[in-house]
């Protein structure tokens, strides 16, 4: 009996253990995970962001499953740019915001669990007229959508 | 007085959770009045759990806007529900706000 007890309890420390392992690996960042973070955020150049962030993986472009919301054609002002991104795609994991000639191009990203709607809005900084790129990650494909933003610096247009 | 507002709105069936922060957000390419860069400070991560359950991560650097704004939809979510919005800045400062969903 007391044989059994003991390797109940083990069973359950193990059983807690995995599923520890398995949420910390979802969600909460490890040494090397946040190493990557801190890189691919203060990559400069976009290309070298993009292979970092999806290391070769096809992109596949202008999926009209991806649409941009509230995002201004002319934004008048660069320090405040809405954007609102809303997918209709199944399964999606994450949400990548890239401004492409942004000193520092990803912006933010989303890490969104089964529980909430693939939406995701948020106001972006922008240096100067550039493509905004939205990448949906969506049942291990990733999706991407594109627009040019032109940013009105004092209003003397772009 | 916390740095973050949280409002909830029931919208088809759903929940908008909206929320913002007050945070300066700063990227370290700005200077002040006398030409000296202003050091970076901007918020790295953003966490929302949903009756401590994390629903969103969020990681995002200076280029988000000064005191930012954020909304998702949850799915479900009912009445008396918590939602807890969470921030951690490159400096170490953190604060983190409880909202019940009514």
């Amino acid at each position: 009996m007391f044989e059994s007890r003991r390797k109940f309890i083990t069973n359950m420390l193990s059983l807690s253990a995995c599923s520890l392992t398995f949420a910390s690996g979802l969600f909460h960042s490890s040494l090397a995970h946040a190493q990557q973070l801190k890189k691919s955020f203060s990559l400069r150049n976009f290309d070298e962001t993009i292979e970092h962030l999806f290391r070769g993986e096809k992109l596949i472009d202008n999926h009209n499953k991806i649409k941009f919301h509230r995002l201004p054609r002319v934004a008048e002002n660069g320090a405040v740019v809405p954007i609102k991104i809303t997918s209709t795609l199944k399964k999606v994991t994450k949400i990548y915001i890239l401004v492409e000639k942004n000193p520092h191009p990803l912006s933010a990203e989303f890490f969104l669990s089964p529980a909430v709607e693939p939406q995701v809005s948020a106001r972006l900084k922008m240096a100067k007229t550039s493509n905004v790129i939205a990448i949906v990650e969506a049942d291990g494909k990733f999706f991407r959508k594109i627009k040019r933003v032109k940013v009105a610096v004092g209003g003397c247009g772009g | 007085m916390s740095s973050i507002k949280i409002r909830t709105k029931r919208l088809e069936g759903n929940t908008q959770i909206r929320t913002l922060i007050t945070h300066p957000m700063e990227n370290g390419r700005n200077k002040d009045a006398q030409g000296i860069y202003i050091p970076a400070h901007y918020i790295k991560e953003l966490l929302i759990e949903h009756n401590s359950h994390l629903i969103i991560r969020c990681n995002m650097a200076g280029s988000i806007s000064k005191n930012p704004y954020f909304d998702f939809l949850l799915k479900d979510g009912k009445i008396g529900d918590t939602v807890t919005v969470t921030w951690k800045d490159n400096l170490g400062a953190t604060d983190s706000e409880e909202y019940i969903i009514e």
